[in-house]
């Protein structure tokens, strides 16, 4: 038997339990520099949401509250220079804390970048996705620790820089046949 | 600048960054597209190297919002290459590409599983993550006893537990039964205890969701938690790199207090004790700082210790300090709290008693209504609407009609509802409802949907005292220049019926009221006119003695309407005229409108339907859990059976047939009834008619038996209302006092949860039936969620189903009480085993009080959730349509009486159900070519495709083409769309017609339409 406290018993069905959706990066014209999706989209209607938040975002003001409602769900998003960060949350999560998910990732984008830039993201942004796996799981935070994070990623630069090395000293043929 | 590493994939980026417009971006992306595409397409050449910077460049033209259709394959294969700095690639670019559904990623489950129970940690990391983040439910199946073991080893560092705890999570998520496990409670416990408070914080998380599920099962956790949250409030033994602007892990704080919500109580004494005092002390000791980070973070946890407050339903004390607390809020300068104050508010207008301390802050809240942020207006409108009560809703409703004026044009129909619904329900007297409706419609006529107007007219029909003052309030209104056209409509409506009320104050001569309707007939488009002409006749009637020059002003509008091309105006000017030359005859045809039956506000039942905006739909249901006002009840009640609350019937209907005396007739309802007049423009869309209409012939097809054992429910389904008009009947059918009627249309709950995977099944006023689904090839999973609205419990609760042959189904046990305020979830597995139309049905039943209520619903496991999408190219059409060349695989036949639909919606109507409309592979922009693939055990996947030729002269007939590699499946599907696209209910034998247009002759050429075209 499962039982639900039903806190909203009104909202017509409780999720077992909430989650990010999904993080986005947009860049103020516009443009898309980090998406990464932790429930179930389709190619469409990632397109479509990516679409549809960024007239929604672009166009607010400052000084206005991080949160807007959209589509039943609430995005959280915080503006640094040129990028916007944005986190679909569920209706009943803890916006703030998700407002302190995005600056915590910007803390660590920018210790790993020293000064992190939009460029830096752009050029990079596999290192960017390799960060936010190290900071999120399942839409759920993993790491609150920057310093641990710092050290899994650098552990995984070297291993990189191990391996290419390796590579250079072995011949093309034996590279070939573990291919 | 920084770069990547990668050179190729940097100048490609700066290639990209450096085109002046879309159009040379896209040059420039589909050129990569192509050279990608040929490397891949000669792999063997192709270093490890090589492989890893296509596969980013994918990724990022992907990010960039362009189509990648091709290359998956090659990205999911770099999760088995033997090094880190491949696989990695690999796995990262998997994650983000593809989602759980994708069929490329089961080809992945044995390398994953391989890394998960391998010994290097880097590539356990590594598949966990892609795990956690895509995992589907073959991944839960295979995987989750694996990810648990990780989770409690011992041998096992933090950095890979924590991801194995989340990763975890997501596969319960997929499917709750991996965690049922003898002994789980006790090592969540044990996970508790965690030093590393990374791996507690994600532990924390996956207990979050198992307590949400089955907090019973995990009681010895309650303690625990305390624990942490007074650890972390305390700052005790918190190493540094785990405080956040000198606050102990908030996030952890926050997800502890999140698992602490969902334990209903806290028993022991002590740990209540403990639990009271560090919520105390996060009440009383977050101060607002200047650091923005730092105040968030504070925040957040004393807004989650809120909620817990609010749900611990404490001692009255701290709860008075929370709304003090959020009193101070809404009041502040900064955004986000003033946001979080005005939502958390309406929160607790849901659980506690509190709506008379919220309501001393009425008017700064009602300064939030004017906030130059949406977002934070919304949250006042909210908060407004679900504090509104008799007392302040004159003050509400009247602050609400002013913010109209102003207000943004995304907010002024939900505005407007929500004052027309708070106006209706706390009118302190019923002229001042009038006044704020008409208000509405003067200020927001755009925003003001039929309903709300209709709404009035019933009301003014129903309140004698009433119809003098509207009509007086009507013609007020039409003395202003310009009006908007609903208040023409409603002015029209209210002077014809009532305006000889008023006939010897000035102003209010017959002839005076035609010239001040009539001065608006210029401006008003066709769906008013059918309004004004009844009203014409109306006032024709009560002119007594008749004035000449009046009839003949109004005969002759008649006489120029007579041939109108609109029917509707043509028949009523047509039928009208030869009326109202009937002279005394004319008084019993056109007698006063009787009396509306008394039924729920069309209204609220629209807002509790509004699927729009889930913060809306709370309060508004919230709202509507309170008592109504009794000011407006109506007075006359009818027998509430038949009586549609839109019907959309013929022009005569606002005649009275004169056998047919006022309420004296309840039992001839089937014929025109005398309320319709009004109503002939339906105000429901059309297209959900017709979905109505189509899908209401599968209730036939239900499993014989099932549908017809109890009478009194099948009144609620099968037989229910095939009809629109029936459908929006709240009450289906009068039944003895005392039984529980069911809340909204059961049909057209069905129907809707036949296209969508969500939503509410049954609702009455004690249980609310959810459902959610989730579809995977010839299997489905169901949750059925039972929630008990009441404050008892409901007991004898049985779920039993009865499933059609070619479904294996298998319902979880339903318990036998469901405790007051709990919701129930119990899962149903669906597994398809034929193709078949037949229905499932869920035969429910509970008790509540004496009263023992059993109701029949059908499930939605229908035909088309077996089917998934898919797209085909010419090369793969042509060969399969030629290789299934003729009955029983391929079908055909000609359809009459089909529903007229523009092609545009019936491609819609086809994409809907699945079946993927292709354009462009038919020659004949009047055909349709779909295609989809179908699943159940015995056919495995299998390609289905369908041609539809429309007749552009006549849309009522069609020719279908229905193919698949299996009969039964083509004949089913046949049959499936046929029933989509006739009308059954009232499909009338239709004379056999000419035969459907010949395929269209098209020289034989490579163009795959006309390839297409020849092979028909």
């Amino acid at each position: 038997m499962h039982y639900t406290v039903c806190k909203e018993l009104n909202s017509v069905i409780l999720s077992v339990s909430s989650q990010i959706n999904f993080v986005c990066l947009i860049s103020r014209q516009g443009k898309v520099r980090l998406t990464k999706w932790y429930s179930t989209y389709s190619q469409k209607e990632r397109s479509k949401a990516i679409r549809e938040l960024s007239g929604v975002i672009l166009s607010r003001g400052p000084k206005l509250c991080n949160f807007v409602d959209w589509k039943g769900h609430k995005v959280v998003y915080k503006r640094y220079a040129s990028l916007y960060f944005c986190i679909c949350i569920d209706e009943e999560d803890n916006e703030l804390e998700a407002l302190e998910v995005i600056h915590h990732f910007v803390e660590i984008l920018d210790r790993y970048f020293g000064s992190v830039c939009e460029l830096d993201l752009i050029f990079n942004f596999h290192k960017a996705y390799y960060i936010l796996d190290e900071l999120l799981i399942a839409g759920e935070l993993q790491e609150s620790s920057k310093r641990t994070i710092a050290k899994l990623i650098s552990a995984q630069d070297n291993l990189v820089e191990v391996a290419k090395e390796e590579a250079s000293s072995l011949s093309n043929i034996i590279a070939q046949a573990t291919k | 600048m920084a770069l990547s590493g990668m050179r190729g994939l940097s100048v490609f980026i700066s290639d990209v960054r450096n085109c002046q417009n879309k159009e040379q971006e896209r040059l420039r992306v589909d050129k990569e597209l192509g050279n990608v595409r040929t490397r891949f397409k000669n792999e063997k050449g192709l270093s490890p190297y090589e492989k890893k910077k296509y596969v980013w460049k994918m990724l990022y033209i992907y990010m960039l919002g362009y189509d990648v259709d091709f290359g998956h394959m090659e990205a999911v294969s770099l999760i088995s290459a033997p090094k880190y700095p491949e696989k990695q690639v690999g796995y990262i670019v998997t994650a983000c590409l593809l989602n759980e559904n994708h069929d490329f990623l089961r080809l992945a489950i044995n390398t994953v599983r391989n890394d998960i129970i391998g010994r290097n940690e880097t590539f356990q990391c590594l598949a966990l993550t892609l795990v956690g983040n895509i995992g589907g439910r073959e991944f839960a199946e295979s995987l989750a006893a694996d990810v648990q073991k990780l989770l409690i080893s011992s041998s096992c560092r933090p950095l890979v537990r924590k991801k194995a705890a989340l990763c975890l999570l997501r596969l319960y998520r997929k499917n709750p039964d991996v965690v049922n496990v003898d002994g789980w409670a006790d090592r969540m416990a044990q996970l508790l205890d965690e030093r590393d408070l990374g791996v507690l914080t994600s532990s924390m998380s996956l207990l979050v969701a198992l307590v949400s599920n089955n907090h019973e099962a995990y009681w010895s956790c309650l303690p625990k938690c305390v624990k942490t949250l007074e650890r972390l409030a305390r700052n005790q033994d918190i190493p540094q790199e785990y405080t956040y602007y000198g606050i102990p892990s908030p996030w952890l704080q926050v997800k502890t207090m999140r698992a602490l919500q969902y334990f209903p109580t806290v028993e022991d004494p002590n740990t209540r004790r403990s639990l009271f005092e560090v919520l105390q002390r996060i009440l009383m000791g977050t101060d607002v700082v200047k650091n923005v980070n730092k105040n968030n973070a504070s925040h957040a946890v004393l807004f989650e210790a809120l909620a817990l407050v609010m749900h611990l339903d404490a001692e009255k004390e701290m709860m008075s300090q929370c709304v003090a607390l959020l009193g101070k809020f809404i009041a502040v300068r900064e955004p986000n709290i003033r946001y979080l104050g005005l939502e958390n508010m309406t929160r607790m207008l849901m659980v506690t008693d509190v709506q008379d301390i919220i309501k001393r802050h009425q008017a700064q809240i009602i300064t939030s209504l004017k906030d130059p942020d949406i977002s934070i207006r919304r949250r006042a409108l909210d908060l407004l609407y679900g504090m509104c009560d008799v007392s302040n809703a004159k003050d509400i409703v009247e602050e609400l009609l002013q913010y109209l004026s102003s207000a943004d044009f995304a907010m002024r129909e939900e505005l407007s509802l929500k004052a027309a619904i708070l106006a209706e329900k706390f009118a302190p007297d019923l002229s001042w409802y009038v006044d704020v409706i008409l208000q509405l419609i003067d200020k927001a006529g755009d925003f003001v949907s039929d309903d709300i107007w209709f709404r009035v007219v019933q009301f003014v029909t129903n309140n004698e005292d009433l119809q003098s003052y509207a009509a007086a309030k009507a013609r007020e209104y039409l003395n202003k220049p310009a009006i908007h056209e609903t208040m023409v409509k409603v002015s029209a409506y209210i002077l014809g019926e009532y305006g000889h009320l008023l006939a010897r104050r000035p102003g209010y001569s017959p002839k005076e009221l035609f010239t001040i309707i009539h001065e608006k007939h210029p401006t008003v488009s066709t769906s008013t006119i059918p309004i004004l002409l009844s009203s014409y006749a109306k006032i024709l009637m009560h002119t007594q003695p008749p004035e000449p020059e009046l009839q003949n002003q109004i005969w002759t509008i008649f006489n120029k309407y007579e041939s109108c091309i609109d029917v509707e105006i043509q028949q009523r000017a047509a039928e009208y005229f030869a009326l109202s030359r009937k002279g005394a005859s004319l008084m019993d045809i056109l007698a006063e409108m009787p009396k509306f039956p008394e039924r729920q506000s069309a209204l609220i039942r629209k807002a509790e339907d509004a699927e729009v905006d889930t913060a809306e739909q709370s309060a508004i249901k919230l709202r509507a859990q309170q008592q109504m006002s009794t000011a407006l009840v109506v007075t006359d009640q009818r027998p509430p059976n038949g009586m549609p609350a839109q019907p959309s019937i013929g022009p005569l209907s606002l005649v009275k047939v004169p056998s047919e005396t006022v309420d004296s007739n309840p039992g001839d309802q089937g014929l025109t009834h005398p309320n319709g007049v009004v109503y002939k423009e339906d105000p429901q869309p059309p297209s959900q008619d017709i979905i109505g209409d189509l899908l209401g012939t599968l209730s036939i097809e239900g499993p014989p038996g099932a549908v017809a054992q109890s009478p009194q429910s099948a009144t609620y389904e099968a037989e229910g209302a095939p009809s629109a008009a029936d459908a929006a009947a709240l009450v289906p059918v009068g039944e003895e006092s005392g039984s529980v009627q069911p809340i909204g249309n059961i049909n057209e709950r069905f129907y809707a949860l036949c296209l969508k995977d969500s939503g509410v099944l049954y609702e009455d006023p004690n249980i609310q039936i959810g459902i959610k689904a989730e579809w995977r090839a010839h299997q489905g999973r169901l949750v059925l969620f039972l929630g008990n609205k009441n404050t008892a419990s409901l007991g004898s609760v049985q779920a039993l189903i009865l499933p059609p042959t070619h479904l294996k189904m298998e319902l979880s046990l339903v318990p036998e009480t469901i405790p007051p305020r709990a919701q129930v979830q119990c899962p149903l597995e669906v597994m398809n085993l034929r193709p078949s139309r037949d229905v499932a049905v869920l035969d429910f039943s509970y008790k509540f009080g004496p009263t023992m209520v059993n109701v029949k619903l059908r499930l939605p496991a229908v035909l088309n959730k077996f089917l998934q999408p898919i797209t085909v190219s010419p090369e793969e059409f042509f060969p399969q349509w030629r290789s299934l060349s003729g009955p029983p695989l391929k079908l055909q036949e000609v359809v009459r009486g089909v529903r007229p639909l523009p092609l545009p919606e019936m491609a819609n109507l086809f994409n809907t159900y699945r079946l993927t409309v292709c354009p462009g592979l038919d020659p004949n922009p009047n055909n349709l070519v779909a295609s989809t693939t179908f699943y159940s055990e015995t056919t495995r996947a299998m390609l289905c495709l369908v041609r539809i030729e429309t007749d552009p002269a006549d849309r009522t007939q069609l020719r279908m083409t229905v193919a698949s590699g299996d009969p039964t499946l083509t004949f089913e599907l046949k049959e499936f769309i046929k029933e989509q696209l006739v009308s059954i209910p009232t499909a009338p034998q239709r004379p056999q017609g000419p035969a459907a247009p010949p395929p269209p002759v098209a020289p034989a050429s490579q163009d795959p339409g006309a390839l297409l075209a020849g092979l028909l």
